[in-house]
């Protein structure tokens, strides 16, 4: 039965009682190791705190004076009877998936990921093991994301359009993660790129402090003046797009950028000019190459379309199931 | 398909109106003549005969896509469109074409008299070259139901602006039993005499919302008052003989209320009349419940003629001996209308919906009041002096409706919405107490903001107590406030009841669940007016 207990599911979130820790609990616990930053995953209120080195810095910034330990990719940690290592998970930078291993039994718990490259997060890394514990957010097979370059294209291409038609172009999304890659697919050939305070500190972070290869920003502070930025592109969060902020830049033309974004009915309800289908999660087709490359038998369905995932993966030969969590992934909101 | 499709994401890609007209209107200016009346046609409801089954497009599009059936059946109601769930589920094209709209109606027809075989490889042949918004579009030629957010209101503008011709023309040009085999965009829009079929209903007019005090709307001397009907808005055409009936929706529905033949018995050739359909027992309205067995059915059982028997009750004439009267006052039209129907026989399936004579609001108001007793949904205000306009304009007609019912129920499964609302719990079933067991009575799926819908989703994950396929059994722990207009008796609910348009009015965060209401007070509400 040994087998059994790498992980166990409890009310406060993934435990494993031979290391005696907590993977991306929901509730407040003595030690929590967390996959990435974004804030279902990365609660407040843990007494200690482990994640990777990249994660670490936006974490502090978000969750304040917290005590926390960091790893490499790919160092071994011994917790108790337990072995553990963090591996990319491709989702935002630093974001990692979890393995880990007792007596042998090998489980990897995999947080957020998304399985191709967007040239900015440390790539997905399949990582071999007996169980995996998955994501679903986009598990249904009418989502497939087109390749990078293409939707790179129609944004700097809605940017200019945009300044041609006499409107500010507005870009709406999450400030860590989904943003910096924007900004490293946006052309600062077409004009600079103004940000609000709350992307422009998870980007200042990453340029600045870790290196990320990020393109320069202007943030915008209550004096900017925006007839000083005739061709900018505004990027902020979703909550910031259309409000007293972005108003007084003129008549604008505003963007969101999401996995949701394939749907056109969510599309039309978010109201906005654009919608680009851009998304840090796997598609269907990304779930499947993940999962079949571990090897495993086991599969936990954390969040997104669950129940129809795991009956899929039954259907495959796998043992699935859905393990109910707090995760949202992304739901389509923005923060 | 490109133009088209260009002209489709033009319009889908913004909320601006003026951009749509815009857009529209460049495209009926530039577009070859036939892709432009079948446009006209798609975006008015008309569509080519259905080529292939529904059935059939989902199971070719599952084995295309190489998902197995009961995936792309779960994945359909999320998306929320069949025509987007199959563009979205096939594998990408592996080419390309220049064939336009009507090329592809014309394939599409061509496959109608084929054996299946020929009709797969012919729409599997076109899904190969079509690009996603290509394809869709193709897809909800198949499919039916052009809804993509171009009102007739929104195309006549534009077609208006393309041609230079006025918009209430173009409105009236559009209306009736055309379909693109039936006329040319040359005939349909552009001829100086549009000679019009027999069966050419009038753009209806509809009235506005009543939110302020009646007093706002000036003196009571310059008002007509009437019920408003809880009915079938619909208008009966007498020409030549005939008698057509439309629906607001300009539905044909001339078969589905034979009863109404026997008007060409009674009143003259050239006759228009706009009224409600109602079920009627000789001298009063039944509920709408008993017409609601005569909506959907094509053709009608006789002890169901029985039953439910249909009358219009008319409260304006459009035409008179083949002049159109929308121009003169309502006043006039209404004293027309009246001498008209004054001496008909009872068996004339048509009767004068009542004046309500009133000289001050506020006696109006008490009248409104006992709505429901008249079986009416409120009360419906129209100026005196007014034209027939078309379509919803504010300042002449007014609907003054009830404030709805209400009950406080108590949310106990939760289910994920389609389309629009596919990542967000949006379809909810309600309980009212019963000794110490809730007894679900309702569903609801509207009401609530975005950021409601939003903080019950949040809440609703954290609180699921057992899954039923889609269906989340949730902590009875909110409380919301259900409206609706009307009740009555149903057995095929587990709590023998049923309400008529029930959505969620309030999120009663103030009242715990012990005192939501009870299966009694909902029966006592059904004696007072089921």
């Amino acid at each position: 039965m040994a087998r059994d207990t790498v992980l166990s599911f409890t009310e406060k979130g993934l435990y494993c009682p031979a290391g005696d820790f907590f993977i991306d609990p929901w509730r407040p616990v003595d030690r929590a190791l967390i996959t990435h930053g974004h804030a279902d995953h990365a609660r407040p209120g843990h007494a200690r705190y482990l994640c990777t080195k990249g994660a670490a810095p936006t974490m502090r910034h978000r969750l304040g004076e917290i005590d926390v330990q960091t790893v490499t990719y790919g160092d071994k940690l011994t917790l108790g009877d337990a072995t553990v290592s963090f591996h990319p998970a491709g989702h935002v930078p630093g974001s990692a998936q979890i393995r880990v291993e007792v007596a042998g039994e090998v489980w990897v718990v995999s947080g957020d990921y998304k399985t191709t490259p967007d040239g900015l997060s440390e790539p997905f890394e399949p990582v071999a093991c007996h169980a995996f514990i998955t994501e679903s957010t986009f598990g249904l097979p009418v989502f497939h994301w087109r390749p990078q370059e293409e939707v790179a294209a129609e944004l700097n291409a809605w940017w200019r359009d945009s300044l041609a038609a006499g409107k500010r172009p507005v870009l709406g999304a999450y400030s860590l993660g989904k943003a910096q890659r924007l900004l490293s697919l946006l052309d600062p050939e077409i004009g600079p790129i103004l940000t609000h305070g709350a992307v422009e500190a998870m980007t200042a972070i990453l340029r600045d402090e870790q290196g990320y290869d990020l393109p320069p920003t202007v943030p915008v502070t209550p004096d900017t003046d925006p007839k000083a930025y005739p061709d900018a592109l505004l990027l902020a969060p979703p909550s910031a797009v259309g409000s007293a902020w972005s108003r007084r830049f003129g008549p604008a033309s505003t963007g969101f950028a999401s996995g949701w974004m394939q749907l056109r009915g969510v599309r039309r309800r978010r109201a906005m000019d654009r919608g680009f289908v851009i998304s840090d999660h796997a598609d269907w087709d990304g779930l499947h190459a993940a999962i079949k490359e571990t090897g495993a038998e086991k599969v936990f369905v954390t969040h997104g379309y669950t129940d129809i995932f795991t009956r899929w993966l039954n259907d495959q030969g796998y043992q699935a199931r859905v393990v109910e969590t707090e995760y949202t992934g992304d739901d389509g909101e923005g923060e | 398909m490109k133009r088209f499709a260009r002209l489709f994401a033009r319009i889908d890609q913004t909320t601006k109106t003026t951009v749509k007209v815009a857009a529209l209107a460049e495209y009926f200016r530039e577009a070859p003549p036939d892709d432009k009346l079948w446009t006209v046609a798609l975006f008015s409801g008309r569509r080519p005969r259905r080529a292939i089954t529904t059935t059939k497009l989902r199971e070719w599009a599952a084995e295309k896509a190489g998902v197995p059936l009961w995936l792309f059946e779960e994945a359909y109601p999320i998306v929320g469109d069949l025509a987007e769930t199959i563009a979205l589920i096939l594998p990408p094209a592996s080419r390309q074409t220049d064939a336009t709209l009507s090329d592809w109606i014309a394939h599409l027809r061509a496959l109608t008299d084929r054996d299946e075989e020929a009709r797969k490889a012919g729409i599997l042949d076109a899904w190969d070259q079509l690009d996603p918004t290509e394809r869709f579009l193709f897809n909800k030629l198949l499919t039916g139901g052009f809804r993509i957010g171009i009102s007739q209101k929104l195309m006549t503008r534009a077609l208006s602006q393309a041609t230079g011709r006025d918009e209430a023309e173009m409105a009236h040009r559009l209306m009736g039993d055309w379909t693109p085999d039936s006329v040319t965009w040359e005939t349909l829009i552009e001829a100086e005499d549009a000679s019009a079929d027999a069966s050419r209903p009038y753009p209806f007019y509809l009235a506005y919302p009543l939110e302020d005090a009646p007093e706002s709307l000036g003196p009571p001397e310059d008002w007509h008052a009437e019920w408003k009907w809880d009915g079938i808005r619909g208008q009966l055409i007498l020409r030549e003989g005939e008698h057509f009936v439309w629906s607001r929706g300009e539905e044909l529905m001339t078969d589905r209320f034979p009863e109404l033949a026997r008007a060409i018995d009674f009143l003259p050739s050239g006759t228009v009349i706009d009224g409600e359909i109602l079920a009627w027992d000789a001298e009063a309205p039944l509920p709408f419940n008993a017409l609601q067995k005569r909506i959907g059915r094509k053709t009608v059982p006789k002890t169901l003629l029985k039953e439910a028997p249909v009358i219009v009750y008319a409260y304006d004439l459009l035409e008179e001996h083949g002049q159109d009267l929308r121009d003169h006052p309502f006043a006039q039209r209404r004293d027309r209308l009246a001498s008209i129907l004054t001496d008909l026989p009872p068996e004339a399936p048509l009767r004068l919906s009542p004046t309500i004579p009133f000289t001050d609001w506020q006696a109006l108001s008490d009248t409104r009041d006992t709505a429901r007793d008249a079986r009416a949904e409120g009360l419906m205000l129209k100026k005196l002096d007014s034209p027939y306009l078309s379509g919803r304009k504010k300042g002449d007609w007014w609907k003054w409706k009830l404030d709805p019912l209400t009950i406080d129920a108590v949310m106990i499964y939760a289910q994920q919405g389609s389309g629009r609302r596919a990542n967000l719990f949006t379809d909810f079933t309600f309980a009212v107490w019963q000794g110490n067991d809730l007894v679900p009575f309702t569903k609801a799926y509207s009401g609530l903001t975005d950021e409601e819908f939003r903080k019950i989703t949040a809440w609703v994950r954290k609180n699921t107590l057992q899954r039923f396929g889609p269906v989340r059994q949730v902590k009875p722990e909110h409380v919301f406030e259900i409206a609706f207009e009307g009740i009555h008796e149903s057995p095929r609910h587990k709590s023998g009841l049923a309400l008529r348009f029930p959505r969620m009015s309030r999120w009663r965060h103030d009242k715990p669940v012990q005192e939501a209401n009870s299966l009694a007070d909902l029966r006592a509400i059904l004696e007072a007016h089921g």
